[in-house]
């Protein structure tokens, strides 16, 4: 099915016989496998609003992503939160919608500097399980009135409403940037590097370490500036004197080009294996992947966010590694998710990092409120 | 304001109450004499007040878990206090409640310079936050004008914003983790020194819920190392519609200042009066700040200044020293105080998209002539956040609720023009009953829903954010 209004698809919600899959692109379908009728957002397309001098945009749910960094390239803004494309990783087609990055909560390595895509979420409207438009935050930079539900929706999968309007705060794109790239260190060493970076008065906006195999022979510690050029310049002095002394400098396109292979892990696409996306306090992050190697689990590792997430790709023995990096996130703090997996492999592991009962319970009780009859992506989250 | 009547089965229970909670907790953290009570009947919205049945202030999670689920027991209302500088009367008690503040509750719990975050117990006041890791050169971004006095228990309640949020975000953007007890005494754990979570983010429902929907007892932050420098610059328009243009042209161009605040006309003769920061006169006056090295601050000065002078502006002043920018920064930190030496003042929060600034300032023009109550202008520019100032005389009978009806107006004005009622000082009781302007009455249903799970009798912070009829059938069952 697919929708041409929000109010055709607010009659189809509240009409569903059965469960009900909910599809912008169908790029980023990492979530547990969920049978029912496919409802697409494609049809509820188009910019609402592009306000340059209030750094506004709003978008209707099923728009390309492509379509919106257009619009706003053209006056020389961008989505600060650098989201991720998923279809090499997952070896999916079709287009991203704006709807589906949100429902995923997808961020890049700029998520470390400026925020989540969650941060610049102003405003949504959805239609909850009931078959109910409704409506949360706005269009204005800050508001706090009543509960916050746009985070909540942010991240959510389809499981508590079908998006169909989204507003954004967007950033200019800065004039410069360049990254530093040291070669060699090991992924301790790598980490604490990007933390020296990332503690600096020098507002990086990239910290990312590749293990030896990944991008090339050598290991990779890459830390990215951005801003007015002078200015780069300036840190970019200050860091190779610093915490960066002897790394390379890479600038322009060339340095885009490097974030863009960390955003979308496309050094694992190609590989087989499955694919973990780990969140954890980045000085953890070295100790993680040395744990699921001591099982015997071949595994190589990107670590963004200067540490804090992992992309690990191990090979599909057993359960992938699972029961130990749950074991130890759950110790440690922080989560796993599956992102890439055989349909056998998400048949015995949760995609999903499994909650403590209390928290659990709360989500499982707030799911009951959106969803009551439990038609929206059910089990897609575990 | 209405209030809802106090249940008299929960006022008969005081000394049942007392004598449990005595059970939990020292005598000293158990505030019951009805002279000592007072000193809670109040928060910054001080024209409501109203002393609670009991105070407690315990000092660790474990003893919160006590006395919440001995209140849960009870039936009684539990309304969760920082430092009580709320402006919307979010922590208003109500004479059948229990105040349960959080101010023993300081401690900084782990400092981790190199994963930069910190964990305080909520009860710590947010500039000391910052005064925690100021040693390393760090500081805890969110700063709110009250940072000397309120507590990030309060922050998280109301999502507060600060002067800064224009480049670090509020305080939602920089929380990343809270220990927080259920109403029932479950201890919940959300988030920590990782970044975004890996279910439902129920964090980010928690921030901004006025404490309704659990008492936040630890909080992980994100900290930052601080900027090299920072200086302001000051220019002043003949027109607000030509400061706004000027705002608008900075923020797209790709400099990306800390802030950028707005005075009106109003406020800029009030406060040269009040400070004397040498403002000139005129229609309105930005302050815009940047950050960086000296040479990075010259970069962005230097963009910034091109652009304010394709406006004409009628002054335009570099700061070239620590006392310039100092003067620059007197008269709007004396801003509030300046309005209050002229008459009492409510102040406003609403938020408006940037470019309805000029009409939204016109039209709050004209309501001031109608209710014949001087109005002036303060806030920051670079996000909407307005923050009119209504000047009233408490001492004049019905001068309060021609300023309220003021203040609803413009609130609704707000929310006509695409903003919302409240930018970062919460809705409280304060705009409780204007909430049906922005919201339909599912919207409402479905944040109400959520507040049904999390503390299914009604029982946290009763009577703030939603209109008591909107909430009956939820309170009653
Ligand atoms: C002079 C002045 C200037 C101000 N400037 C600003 C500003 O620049 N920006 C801004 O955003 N605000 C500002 N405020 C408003 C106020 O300071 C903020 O709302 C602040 O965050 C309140 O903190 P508090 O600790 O005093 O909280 P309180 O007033 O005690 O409580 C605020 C809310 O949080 C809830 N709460 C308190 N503790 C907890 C807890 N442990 N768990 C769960 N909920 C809890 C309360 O129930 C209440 O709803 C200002 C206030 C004043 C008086």
């Amino acid at each position: 099915m697919r929708p041409e209004s929000e109010a055709e698809l607010a009659e189809i919600v509240a009409g569903a016989k059965g469960p009900l899959v909910v599809r912008g692109g169908g790029t980023r379908a990492f979530g547990a496998p969920v049978m029912g009728e496919v409802v697409e957002t494609a049809a509820l397309s188009g910019v609402v609003l592009h306000e340059p001098g209030a750094l506004t945009l709003v978008v209707k749910a099923g728009t390309p992503v492509a379509e919106v960094e257009a619009v706003l390239a053209a006056e020389g803004q961008r989505l600060p939160f650098e989201p991720m494309d998923h279809r090499a990783l997952l070896g999916t087609r079709g287009a991203p919608t704006m709807g589906g990055m949100v429902a995923a909560n997808v961020s890049g390595p700029r998520r470390v500097q400026v925020g989540a895509c969650r941060d610049f979420l102003l405003g949504v409207r959805f239609v909850d399980g009931a078959g109910r438009v409704l409506k949360n935050g706005g269009r204005v930079m800050k508001n706090v009135t009543g509960y916050d539900l746009v985070k909540l929706m942010a991240g959510s999968h389809g499981t508590l409403g079908v998006l169909t309007e989204l507003s954004f705060k967007v950033l200019a794109v800065p004039q410069a940037e360049v990254t530093l790239v040291g070669r060699g260190q090991d992924a301790a060493t790598g980490v604490r590097v990007l933390s020296a970076a990332l503690g600096s008065p020098y507002d990086v906006s990239g910290a990312a370490h590749l293990e030896a195999g990944v991008a090339e022979d050598a290991s990779q510690t890459r830390v990215r500036l951005e801003g007015l050029a002078g200015s780069v310049a300036y840190r970019r002095d200050a860091l190779l004197k610093g915490a960066c002394a002897g790394f390379e400098v890479v600038e322009g396109m060339e340095s885009a080009a490097l974030w863009r292979e960390v955003r979308d892990v496309t050094p694992f696409a190609a590989r087989e294996g499955a694919v973990w996306r780990l969140s954890v306090k980045p000085s953890d992050a070295p100790g993680l992947t040395a744990a699921v190697r001591a099982q015997g689990i071949a595994a190589q590792a990107i670590y963004d966010w200067g540490g804090g997430l992992i992309w690990l790709l191990v090979d599909e023995v057993g359960d992938a590694g699972a029961t130990i990096l749950r074991q130890q996130v759950a110790v440690l703090g922080g989560h796993a998710t599956l992102v890439r997996g055989s349909e056998a492999l998400r048949r015995v592991v949760p995609v999903f990092q499994p909650e403590p009962a209390p928290v659990a319970a709360l989500t499982r009780a707030l799911r009951g409120k959106f969803d009551p009859r439990g038609i929206l992506n059910p089990g897609l989250m575990g | 304001m209405e209030m809802p009547l106090p249940d008299p089965a929960v006022l008969a229970q005081k000394p049942r109450l007392v004598e449990r909670l005595l059970q939990v907790l020292p005598p000293e953290a158990v505030i019951h004499d009805e002279m000592e009570t007072r000193a809670y009947e109040c928060d910054a919205l001080t024209a409501y007040r109203c002393p609670p049945l009991v105070a407690v202030l315990p000092s660790s999670t474990a003893e919160v878990a006590a006395v919440l689920k001995i209140c849960h027991d009870m039936g009684v209302p539990v309304v969760p206090r920082g430092s009580g500088t709320s402006l919307a009367g979010g922590a208003l008690p109500t004479a059948d409640s229990v105040i349960l503040g959080v101010a023993r509750m300081n401690d900084v719990l782990e400092t981790d310079y190199e994963n930069r975050v910190i964990r305080v117990q909520t009860g710590r006041t947010n500039l000391s936050v910052t005064g925690a890791v100021e040693e390393e050169d760090f500081f805890y971004a969110p700063d709110p004008s009250s940072q000397l006095a309120c507590a990030i228990a309060g922050n998280i309640g109301m999502n507060s914003g600060g002067a800064h949020c224009l480049k670090y975000g509020v305080t939602t953007n920089n929380l990343m983790g809270v220990t927080m007890v259920l109403m029932d005494g479950t201890v919940v754990e959300l988030g920590g020194a990782h970044l975004d979570p890996g279910g439902l983010d129920l964090l980010g429902v928690i921030c901004g819920s006025e404490g309704q929907l659990g008492v936040v007892t630890e909080a992980t932050l994100r900290i930052l190392h601080k900027p090299e420098g920072a200086r302001p610059v000051l220019m002043g328009f003949d027109s607000n519609e030509v400061a706004g243009e000027c705002v608008s042209d900075i923020i797209r161009a790709g400099v990306l200042p800390v802030a950028i605040e707005f005075m009106d006309r109003p406020v800029i003769r009030a406060t040269e009066a009040f400070a004397g920061a040498g403002y000139p006169d005129c229609e309105a006056l930005l302050i815009v700040e940047v950050e960086g090295s000296e040479a990075e601050i010259a970069e962005q000065l230097g963009l910034i200044l091109e652009i304010a002078r394709r406006h004409n502006p009628v002054e335009l002043r570099e700061s070239t020293s620590a006392e310039e920018s100092a003067r620059i920064w007197l008269g709007r930190k004396s801003a509030f105080g300046a309005m209050g030496q002229i008459n009492d003042y409510m102040c406003l929060d609403g938020t408006i998209p940037v470019s309805q600034l000029p009409y939204v300032l016109r039209r709050i023009g004209e309501m001031s002539q109608q209710y014949g109550l001087g109005v002036g202008n303060v806030f920051h520019a670079g996000d909407g956040n307005m923050h009119p100032l209504i000047l009233f005389d408490a001492n004049k009978p019905g001068d309060l609720e021609l300023c309220e009806a003021f203040g609803a107006d413009v609130l609704k004005l707000c929310v006509e023009v695409g903003g919302c009622l409240t930018g970062e000082h919460g809705v409280g009781i304060e705009k409780r009953d204007l909430m049906v302007d922005q919201f339909a009455p599912d919207d409402l249903d479905i944040q109400m829903a959520v507040k049904d799970v999390f503390d299914p009798q009604w029982l946290l912070n009763p009577a703030k954010v939603f209109p008591l009829a909107a909430s009956l059938g939820r309170r009653a069952g």
